[in-house]
C-alpha cells in the first residue's frame, strides 16, 4: 500500500471538490473493495475523500412511488428495509446472495456499484492486464477465463463485474443520481452508468473526476414475481458464474438482468420481448454476439437453463 | 523402548482416560485468544521489526539485477535483503526447490528479498518498490503435454505380482479408464509465519511448524550454522496438512533478516503467497484397468500414475492403496514423473492415497455397475486379509467389511436407486455414492519427557506439535491413564525443540506415535516411581487415583517426587512389525448428493463415515479429524483446483477468493462412526492414524453419487458444473 493523505468531509459539495482538486484522489465508503486492492497496489491513491460522514444514510419514499435509497446506506439495511423488502424482493434477494454478512455491514449501495472486477489478472500485478496497466495487454484472453464476461467483452479485456445488486438493479430500472465538482446534479439510467471495455477498459462507468453518486432512485414498484437466481461453485461467498435478475408477470412479460457474463450487469429489452418464447429465445438474443473463450462458454447453456429455471419458478 | 512384539494388555487398556470422550485441554486458551500463534509472540520490551517477502514474477529464468535502492530509502525501512546479495545457500534435506539464495529462478514467486522496516505496512510498501530485471526462459507448466516426457522416478515405484497382461486381456468384464485430480492447495487458515531472533550465534524463532526437528536441521543446513544453536518453538498451529512439514521461507527470510537488521523480524507470507510460494498437492493423470470374472472376483487390477514436479522433487504416489486395497492374483502398478517448472510439490493431507482414491473409488464404481453388482457387495467380494503382493504378509488388523456393513445399515443403502439419473424431488436430482476409505498406516519413533512433582502434576514434554489436531488431549489423557492421575494433573508441553525429539505431526502417525513415546516415558518413570517407593514386586502394580499400589500396601504417587522431583525420558522406537505385518487403516464413506437438474449446481446433503483405524484414543478429537477430512474431501470433488496459467506457468486463483475450499453452507450433516477395535501390532497404544483416512475416498463417494443423481461419469476432478450442464435433461 501506497502512503496516501485523508480527509473526512461534511458536505457534499466540498467531497466533490476534494475529490476533484487533488491529484490521484478517490472516495471511501465502506472501504470493502478499495482497501483491498490497495493493499496490493492495483489502486494507489494518493489522497482519500472519506464520505461516511455526509448522512445520505436513509431510504426514503419518492413522489413518484419509488424509493431514494441514500449512496451510503449499507447492503445489510438495503436488503433489510421492510419496503425494499416488500416492493423489490429482487433487490433484497440480491443483495443477500452476495459477500458475507460482515462485508454487507459495510459496503454501501454506491459503492457496490463501483466495485472492480475480480479477474484473478487484474489481482495479479506481475501479470499484464489492460484494466491494472493500460497497453499491458490482456493475459486472461488465453489463460484462466472460466469466471470471466462472454459478452460485451473486447480484444483488450474479458473481466465481468461481479456485483449482484447491481443486476437487480438494472432490472428494477435504477437511476443513480450524483454531483459534480462544480455542484451541478444528473441523473444517469443505470443501463449508462457502466461502459463497455473496448479500448478503454480502465474507464469503468461514465462518471467524471469527482462526480459522487448521493443516491439511488427505484421507480414505483414493477410488480410480478422477482425472482434472483445465482449460480455458483460452492453455496456461498462466491462471485456469481451466472446470476439471473427477473421480474416476471402473470401475463408471461416481464424483465431480465444476467450477470456474471459481462463487463456490466446484462439486459437487452429485445430480448425480453421474447419471454412469451421461453428462455431459448429470450437466451438467444441476450446473447447474441456472444464471444466465450473455451473455458467460459460453458455459460452460454447455463444463462439458458437458469432463465429457464427461473421462468419455471416464476409460474409457481 | 524397542516395540518389535505386538502389544501385550498393558495399563493404556483400562480405558479410563484413553478414549473417553474429553475435550480438549487447550480449548480454553483458544477460545479466549490465549493460545499465543508464531507471528503474535510479544515481549513488550523487545522492538520487532517486520519483514515483507518480495516474490519471482516470473516462473523460470535468472534475475539478471535488482535495483533496491529506493526500497532502501523508503520510510522506515531497515534492511533489505536479496537473493542475488545473499548468495547461495545449502538446501535443507526435505526441500526441493531452494527457499532463497542466488540468482536462479525455479518458480513463480520464489522468494527473491525479504524488506525489514520499522512497521509491517513501511516494509509492505517498500518490498513494492524492488526492481527486478529478469532473464526469463522457457518452461515447462502442463502436465498433459509432458506426460510422454515422464520417466520412472529415482528409486523406481512400479510393482506388480502374476501376470497383469494376460489376465487383463483373458477377463469377461473390462474397465481401462483414465482420471484426473488437479493440482490442490493446503489452504489452512494460519499463514506461514516466523519470528526470529539472534543472541550473538545464537538463533531462537518462533514459528509454525509440523515437524520441530526436521525444520531446525534445515534451517541450520540453510543457514549454514551449527544445529545446536537453533532453537525453535511452535506450541500452537493453525493447521498444516502438510505445508508445514518442511522448512519454508519465512524462517530463512525472518532469520536472514533479523541478522541483517540486529534486532527481532516477524515475517508472515501474505496469503496469495500460499499458493505458488509454498508446495501444494500435485496434479494427476491415472489410468486404470480392471478385470473380473462374471462371479464378481478381480482377476487383474493395474493402476498407473502421471504427475510432475520440479528437478530433484517426487512423484505423487498415488497407486500406494491399489497395490494393498482390492484382492487379484495379476496386479501392476507404475507411476512416472515429469519435470514440471511449477512450484514444488509435495504432501498434503493423505499424499498418494487422497488423489489415489479419488481416481480408484471411481473405477470401483464403474467395474460393479459393468459387472451389475451393488457397489458395496463389489468391494466386499475383493476383500483381502494378506498383502495380495506378498500373500505370506497378513494385515495386522483390516475391517473394512465391517465399515462397510456398518455404513450401509446406517446410512440406508438400500435407498440408493439401482438405476442413474431416476431419483427427482422437485428441481433436484438425488443420488447416492459410496467409497472405501484407505489409508496406510505409518510409524516414526518418538521421544517424550515426562517429570512428576511433590504436588503429584505430571509434566511432558515433547517437541511434538499439535496443528490442531489435539495432540496435547491425547498426550495428557495418556500420561493421565500411566500414572493413575486425574487429567487435570497432567500439563503438557509440545512444540519446542529443547524437548525430547517426536514424531511430529504429518501422515497421520502423530497421534498414534507420539502418545506411544509418552506410553514409553511413564513406563520409565513408573519403574523410577516404584524404586523410589520401595516396591519391590512390580508384576501388580496399579497407579490409581493418585496412589502407587501393590497388593495390601498402597503408596501416594506424589511421594515418590521427593522435592527435586522424579524426571524419565524415552523414546519409542518401532522395530519390523510394519515389514511382516501391513499396516493401513479402512473406511468407508457414503454421501447422498442433490444436483440441480437446470444448472448442475452440487449440493452435498448427508455424509456418514465409519473408520477402523484401531483405537480411538479420543472420540470427540477424532471426529473433528474426520469431519475435517470429510470437508476437505468435498472440496476436492466440487471446487478446489490451483488453475495453471500455461503460458506464464504460475497458479492463477492463488487466494481464497478464487481457491475455493467449502464454506459452511456446503456441508450438511456429517456423522461418524468408529469401529470397537485394537491393533496390538500398532504400537503399545494400540491405535492407528485416523486423521487422513478420513479424506480418503470421500471425492470419489460424491463423484459416484453425482452419477447416481444424473447418470453423468464425470472423470476429471473438481465436478463442476461446466462438466454435468450439457448433459443434463432437457428442462421446460
Amino acid at each position: 500500500m501506497r502512503a496516501f493523505s485523508y480527509e473526512r468531509v461534511s458536505s457534499i459539495e466540498a467531497a466533490a471538490r476534494a475529490a476533484a482538486t487533488t491529484d490521484g484522489a478517490k472516495f471511501i465508503a465502506g472501504g470493502t473493495n478499495l482497501l483491498d486492492l490497495m493493499k496490493l497496489e492495483i489502486e494507489t491513491p494518493t489522497h482519500l475523500v472519506d464520505v461516511n460522514g455526509l448522512g445520505l444514510d436513509s431510504i426514503e419514499a419518492t413522489p413518484e412511488g419509488g424509493l431514494r435509497i441514500g449512496a451510503l446506506v449499507r447492503n445489510t439495511d438495503l436488503a433489510a428495509d421492510e419496503r425494499v423488502r416488500r416492493d423489490y424482493a429482487l433487490l433484497s434477494r440480491a443483495l443477500l446472495a452476495g459477500a458475507s454478512g460482515q462485508l454487507r455491514n459495510r459496503a454501501t449501495t454506491a459503492g457496490n456499484l463501483l466495485q472492480r472486477t475480480r479477474c484473478p489478472y487484474f489481482y495479479d500485478t506481475n501479470q499484464p492486464c489492460n484494466k491494472r496497466q493500460p497497453g499491458s495487454g490482456c493475459s486472461a484472453l488465453a489463460g484462466f477465463s472460466r469466471q470471466l464476461a462472454v459478452v460485451g467483452v473486447s480484444d483488450a479485456c474479458i473481466a465481468s463485474h461481479p456485483s449482484d445488486m447491481a443486476v437487480a438493479m438494472r432490472a428494477l430500472d435504477a437511476v443513480v443520481e450524483t454531483v459534480r465538482a462544480d455542484g451541478t446534479k444528473r441523473s444517469i439510467p443505470i443501463a449508462d452508468l457502466h461502459r463497455l471495455p473496448g479500448d478503454t477498459p480502465h474507464v469503468e462507468h461514465v462518471l467524471e473526476r469527482g462526480e459522487l453518486i448521493t443516491a439511488v432512485v427505484l421507480p414505483k414498484p414493477a410488480g410480478g414475481e422477482q425472482i434472483y437466481r445465482k449460480v455458483r461453485d460452492r453455496a456461498s461467498y462466491a462471485f456469481a458464474l451466472v446470476s439471473v435478475g427477473a421480474v416476471v408477470h402473470p401475463d408471461g412479460t416481464g424483465r431480465v438482468a444476467v450477470g456474471g457474463i459481462a463487463p456490466k450487469p446484462w439486459r437487452d429489452e429485445a430480448a425480453e420481448k421474447e419471454l412469451a418464447n421461453g428462455a431459448k429465445a429470450v437466451a438467444a438474443k441476450l446473447l447474441a454476439g456472444a464471444r466465450p473463450t473455451e473455458q467460459n462458454a460453458f455459460k452460454l447453456t447455463l444463462v439458458e437453463r437458469a432463465l429457464s429455471a427461473v421462468l419455471v419458478e416464476a409460474k409457481g | 523402548m524397542r516395540f518389535d512384539t505386538p502389544a501385550a494388555t498393558n495399563p493404556i487398556d483400562q480405558g479410563k482416560v484413553i478414549g473417553k470422550p474429553i475435550p480438549r485441554i487447550d480449548g480454553p486458551l483458544k477460545t479466549t485468544g490465549k493460545a499465543i500463534y508464531a507471528y503474535e509472540w510479544h515481549d513488550p520490551n523487545t522492538r520487532y521489526a517486520y519483514g515483507y517477502i518480495v516474490g519471482s514474477a516470473i516462473a523460470k529464468g535468472r534475475i539478471r539485477s535488482m535495483d533496491v535502492a529506493a526500497a532502501r530509502t523508503a520510510p522506515g525501512v531497515i534492511a533489505v535483503v536479496t537473493s542475488d546479495g545473499v548468495g547461495e545457500l545449502k538446501k535443507g534435506k526435505y526441500n526441493t526447490a531452494k527457499l532463497f539464495g542466488g540468482t536462479e529462478i525455479q518458480h513463480y514467486h520464489q522468494a527473491i528479498a525479504v524488506v525489514v522496516a520499522e512497521t509491517f505496512e513501511e516494509a509492505r510498501a517498500a518490498a513494492a518498490l524492488v526492481k527486478v530485471d529478469y532473464a526469463e526462459e522457457k518452461g515447462a507448466f502442463d502436465l498433459t503435454a509432458a506426460k510422454d516426457s515422464a520417466i520412472e522416478p529415482e528409486g523406481g515405484g512400479d510393482s506388480g505380482a502374476g501376470d497383469f497382461d494376460a489376465a487383463f486381456e483373458a477377463a469377461p468384464v473390462k474397465l481401462d479408464q483414465v482420471y484426473t485430480t488437479p493440482d490442490q492447495s493446503h489452504a489452512m487458515m494460519e499463514p506461514h509465519a516466523s519470528i526470529a531472533a539472534w543472541n550473538g550465534d545464537d538463533l531462537t524463532v518462533w514459528t509454525s511448524s509440523q515437524m520441530i526437528d526436521w525444520w531446525r536441521t534445515d534451517l541450520a543446513t540453510t543457514l549454514g550454522i551449527d544445529k545446536d544453536k537453533v532453537h525453535l518453538m511452535s506450541p500452537f498451529i493453525g493447521g498444516g496438512f502438510g505445508v508445514k512439514l518442511f522448512l519454508r521461507a519465512d524462517a530463512v527470510l525472518a532469520a536472514l533478516a533479523a541478522r541483517e537488521a540486529k534486532r527481532p523480524v516477524k515475517v508472515a507470507l501474505p496469503r496469495p503467497f500460499l499458493m505458488n510460494n509454498t508446495t501444494h498437492r500435485p496434479a494427476t493423470i491415472q489410468r486404470i484397468r480392471i478385470g473380473a470374472g462374471r462371479d464378481g472376483k478381480i482377476t487383474a487390477i493395474a493402476h498407473e500414475s502421471w504427475s510432475g514436479d520440479l528437478p530433484g522433487g517426487g512423484p505423487e504416489v498415488a497407486v500406494q492403496q491399489t497395490r494393498l486395497l482390492y484382492a487379484g492374483a495379476n496386479r501392476m502398478t507404475a507411476m512416472r514423473l515429469a519435470t514440471l517448472d511449477l512450484p514444488e510439490g509435495n504432501a498434503m493431507r493423505a499424499p498418494g492415497e487422497a488423489p489415489g482414491m479419488m481416481a480408484l473409488e471411481i473405477a470401483i464404481d464403474e467395474m460393479a455397475e459393468r459387472l451389475g453388482l451393488d457397489p458395496v457387495e463389489f468391494r466386499i467380494i475383493n476383500d483381502t486379509q494378506v498383502d495380495p503382493e506378498n500373500p505370506e504378509r497378513p494385515f495386522s488388523h483390516r475391517n473394512l467389511v465391517g465399515c462397510l456393513r456398518t455404513g450401509a445399515e446406517r446410512f440406508g443403502w438400500q435407498e440408493r436407486s439401482k438405476q442413474p439419473g431416476a431419483r427427482r424431488e422437485g428441481n433436484w436430482l438425488i443420488g447416492m455414492g459410496v467409497a472405501a476409505a484407505f489409508r496406510n498406516n505409518l510409524v516414526l519413533n518418538s521421544g517424550a519427557r515426562v517429570r512428576l512433582d511433590r504436588e503429584g502434576v505430571v509434566t511432558v514434554e515433547t517437541d511434538m506439535t499439535d496443528i490442531g489436531t489435539g495432540s496435547y488431549t491425547i498426550i495428557a489423557q495418556t500420561a493421565a491413564e500411566m500414572l493413575g492421575v486425574p487429567i487435570e494433573k497432567v500439563a503438557v508441553s509440545l512444540g519446542d525443540s529443547r524437548f525430547p525429539v517426536s514424531s511430529g505431526s504429518g501422515g497421520q502417525f502423530g497421534g498414534n506415535c507420539s502418545t506411544a513415546g509418552v506410553y514409553a516415558a511413564c513406563a520409565k518413570l513408573r519403574e523410577a516411581v516404584a524404586q523410589k517407593l520401595g516396591f519391590n514386586r512390580t508384576d501388580d502394580l496399579v497407579f490409581a487415583d493418585g496412589e502407587v499400589r501393590s497388593g495390601d500396601r498402597r503408596m501416594p504417587l506424589a511421594q515418590a517426587a521427593g522435592d527435586e522431583g522424579l524426571v524419565a525420558e524415552d523414546l519409542i522406537e518401532f522395530g519390523d512389525l510394519t515389514k511382516t505385518h501391513q499396516q493401513s487403516t479402512f473406511g468407508a464413506h457414503f454421501v447422498e448428493v442433490a444436483v440441480d437438474v437446470a444448472t448442475g449446481e452440487t449440493r452435498i446433503r448427508r455424509m456418514l463415515a465409519v473408520c477402523a483405524a484401531g483405537r480411538i484414543l479420543n472420540p470427540i478429537t477424532a471426529r473433528s479429524q474426520v469431519i475435517g477430512a470429510m470437508t476437505m474431501g468435498v472440496g476436492g470433488a466440487l471446487t478446489e483446483e490451483l488453475v495453471v496459467d500455461k503460458k506464464r506457468g504460475f497458479f492463477v486463483n492463488h487466494d481464497l477468493a478464487a481457491y475455493e475450499v467449502p464454506v459452511h453452507a456446503d456441508i450438511p450433516h456429517q456423522e461418524v462412526v468408529f469401529l470397537d477395535e485394537t491393533d496390538p501390532m500398532s504400537s503399545p497404544m494400540k491405535a492407528k492414524g485416523i486423521a487422513e483416512l478420513g479424506i480418503c475416498g470421500v471425492a470419489a463417494a460424491v463423484a459416484n453419487a453425482i452419477y447416481n443423481a444424473t447418470g453423468i461419469r464425470v472423470r476429471e476432478y473438481p465436478i463442476t458444473l461446466d462438466k454435468l450442464i450439457e448433459e443434463l435433461p432437457e428442462i421446460s
